[in-house]
C-alpha cells in the first residue's frame, strides 16, 4: 500500500516537474508546478514529516506560487512563438547521459550513515511537530534567528526593488 | 519498505529536470520556477535522509530550505517587474545590460 502510494506520488511529481519545465504558457507552468508542490508535499507524509508537510502545502502551494501567478497576471506576457533556447538540443543529450549515469550510481550507493538521536517510534510519541519544535528551538536557534534576519532583508530588497522610481511620478498626476 | 534509493532517485530525476529548466528556457519566470524544482528536489532528499538516519536535522534543514526559497521567490519577481518596467522583456537573453 505505502509503495503504491510513493509510486503514484513519485511519478507525478516527475511528470509534473517535466511539464512545469517543457509547457509553453507561463501560467499552465505554474499550475504543473502547482502539482509537483502537492505531490512533493504528499512525499513527505510518507516520510513522516507532517509539519513539512504542513509549511509545503501552506508556504509554497499557497504563497510562493500565488506570488509567481500574481506577477504573471500583472505582467501580462505574450507567449512566445520559440520559448526554448536555440540550442536546447546540444544541452538534451549530455543531461540524459550525465542523468542515467548519476542514476546508476545512486542504485548501486549503500547509503549507510550513523544513525541519529530520532526514531520513527520516540517521534510519533509526541508528533512530528513536537520534535521539529523542540530541535529548533534547542539546538538550531541560531540559525532560525538568521533565517528571520534574512526574511526581513528580502521583503525590505523587494518593497525596494519593486517601488515605482520618483524619476518616472512627477510625469504623471498622482500615481 | 520503499528503500532509500527510490527517494534519492526521485529527488535526483527532479533536479535534472529543474537543472534542465533553467538552461532551455527563455522566459525569466520560468527559470525561477524551475530553480524551485530544484528546491524541491533537495528537500526531498534532506527529508529521505532524515527519516532514514532516523534524525531531526533533515528535516529542519528542508524548512531553512522553505524559507530561502520565499526569499528568493520575493526578490526575483521583484527584480522581474523592475526589469519589465525599463521595457525590456522577460526573456533572459535580452538582459543583458550587466555584460560586460
Amino acid at each position: 500500500m505505502i509503495s503504491l502510494f510513493f509510486a503514484y506520488f513519485a511519478l507525478m511529481s516527475i511528470a509534473a516537474g517535466v511539464l512545469t519545465v517543457a509547457l509553453k504558457n507561463p501560467v499552465h507552468c505554474g499550475l504543473a508546478l502547482l502539482a509537483l508542490l502537492l505531490h512533493v508535499s504528499g512525499l513527505f507524509i510518507l516520510l513522516n514529516a507532517e509539519f513539512l508537510w504542513a509549511v509545503q502545502v501552506v508556504v509554497y502551494a499557497g504563497a510562493i506560487l500565488v506570488l509567481y501567478l500574481f506577477v504573471l497576471m500583472l505582467l501580462n506576457l505574450k507567449t512566445e512563438e520559440r520559448y526554448f533556447h536555440t540550442s536546447f538540443t546540444y544541452f538534451l543529450a549530455p543531461a540524459l547521459l550525465g542523468s542515467f549515469y548519476v542514476l546508476a550510481q545512486l542504485f548501486h550507493s549503500p547509503f549507510g550513515g550513523a544513525k541519529g538521536d530520532a526514531p520513527a517510534q520516540a517521534v510519533l510519541q509526541d508528533g512530528n511537530t513536537f520534535a521539529v519544535g523542540i530541535k529548533m528551538f534547542s539546538d538550531y536557534l541560531l540559525q532560525f534567528e538568521i533565517v528571520g534576519v534574512f526574511l526581513l532583508g528580502a521583503i525590505i530588497g523587494a518593497i525596494v526593488l519593486a517601488k515605482t522610481p520618483k524619476a518616472i511620478d512627477t510625469g504623471r498626476d498622482n500615481a | 519498505m520503499i528503500p532509500l534509493s527510490a527517494y534519492v532517485a526521485v529527488s535526483a530525476i527532479l533536479f535534472m529536470t529543474g537543472l534542465l529548466g533553467v538552461l532551455i528556457r527563455r522566459n525569466f519566470i520560468i527559470v525561477l520556477m524551475a530553480v524551485e524544482i530544484m528546491l524541491n528536489a533537495a528537500n526531498i532528499n534532506l527529508v529521505a535522509f532524515s527519516y532514514y538516519l532516523e534524525s531531526m536535522a533533515g528535516q529542519l534543514v528542508a524548512l531553512f530550505v522553505i524559507a530561502i526559497a520565499a526569499g528568493e521567490a520575493a526578490v526575483g519577481l521583484a527584480i522581474i517587474i523592475v526589469v519589465f518596467r525599463g521595457k525590456i522583456s522577460t526573456n533572459v537573453d535580452e538582459m543583458n545590460l550587466l555584460k560586460w
